[in-house]
């Protein structure tokens, strides 16, 4: 849970790991890069704006590569644009995230077939941690990306490689229908 | 056009149209292809439709002022690449009528107006992009829309498209 649950006593001391912390101001502050590529753009400005409102949560779009921990890859990447989004993703400090939103940037999409034009997946080119299906995704299912993203980050430890993270993570994965049932169950009664 | 045949209001007005160009350019031109969609005709002469575009734009009666469009068609069966433009005169006689010109498919050129119609400029360089013919004495004949070093004209029939650029792999 948030590191403010767990309880402040008294003069403001809190005992706790050094990943712990780290990893709680990483999360509380993920600086996406501005930047969208097509219509799934409109969805994620939908969701900076005011009703879905990210900055609850600490997400911000940055406007320089440079300042941004998260990539958020939203819409339709062209060949001619792929090597400007490799360039991008280099010009961001590590550790930087990689956030796949849509089926085109996630496998080509509708274009997976005729679109000479369109890169099959923006994984072909920089690694990525989060893919968002849906075309475009809704709101919620990007809030649910981000999501991930900080859960990915609550992952990290100090001296473990991002594939771990990642491993450790698909480990704790819960399935949704679960979810989904509880809260159905919840609802009714 | 068939006599006595009931045509629309601006099916007869581009008909008349036609009919200035067919009187001053004669053999140059085909028939006039009276259809309700997108009445047209062809320039037989390529190398005079800059000079029929010219008329077209300036003529007292005709004052084609406004290209609406330009677009590319490829045929193979015919070995031919084509341009269809639908031209308007916007405001003065409110006719419209499309102009299809074509050349050969390997290294044909067709001759530019986009100095009679600006739009043209931008509209060729995509044919040209999309389908690879040449438009003679076009001020920026590049490609517009694919990188400039993309092998292949995208919409050929007989397109295939290339296995890798810059190292990405390219199909899906």
């Amino acid at each position: 849970m948030g590191l403010l649950d767990a309880g402040i006593t008294k003069h403001n001391v809190l005992v706790t790991s050094v990943d712990n912390v780290l990893n709680w101001a990483r999360l509380s502050s993920l600086w996406p890069m501005g930047f969208g590529l097509a219509c799934c753009a409109i969805e994620m400005m939908a969701t900076n704006a005011s009703n879905y409102d990210l900055e609850r949560f600490g997400i911000f779009p940055r406007s320089s590569p440079r300042q941004s921990d998260l990539m958020i890859v939203a819409g339709t990447v062209t060949m001619k644009m792929a090597e400007r989004v490799i360039r991008l993703y280099e010009q961001m400090p590590e550790p930087r995230y990689v956030l796949s939103m849509g089926s085109c940037s996630n496998c080509g999409g509708p274009y997976w077939q005729h679109g000479y034009h369109v890169l099959k997946g923006v994984d072909r080119i920089i690694p990525v941690d989060v893919y968002v299906p849906g075309c475009p995704p809704r709101p919620e299912s990007l809030i649910g990306g981000l999501m991930k993203v900080q859960e990915l980050i609550r992952m990290e430890q100090i001296g473990i490689s991002r594939a771990d993270a990642l491993k450790k993570l698909a480990e704790k994965s819960v399935d949704p229908q679960m979810v989904i049932e509880r809260e159905r169950k919840a609802a009714g009664a | 056009m068939e006599e006595g045949k009931v045509v629309s209001q601006s099916v007869a007005a581009s008909a008349s149209a036609y009919a200035i160009i067919r009187e001053k350019f004669g053999e140059a031109v085909s028939a006039f292809d009276a259809n309700d969609t997108m009445p047209f005709f062809e320039v037989l002469d390529t190398s005079l439709w800059q000079e029929i575009a010219l008329c077209m734009r300036d003529h007292a009666k005709l004052k084609f002022n406004y290209m609406a469009c330009l677009s590319g068609v490829d045929y193979p069966a015919e070995e031919k690449l084509g341009i269809v433009c639908n031209i308007e005169s916007l405001g003065v006689f409110n006719h419209k009528i499309a102009v299809k010109v074509k050349c050969s498919r390997e290294g044909g050129s067709i001759p530019t107006v986009s100095c009679v119609w600006h739009t043209a400029n931008w509209h060729e360089r995509e044919a040209y992009d999309m389908y690879g013919m040449h438009f003679a004495g076009h001020p920026d004949l590049k490609r517009i829309l694919c990188p400039e070093d993309w092998e292949g004209y995208p919409l050929r029939k007989d397109y295939k498209v290339q296995e890798s650029y810059h190292g990405i792999k390219v199909p899906y």
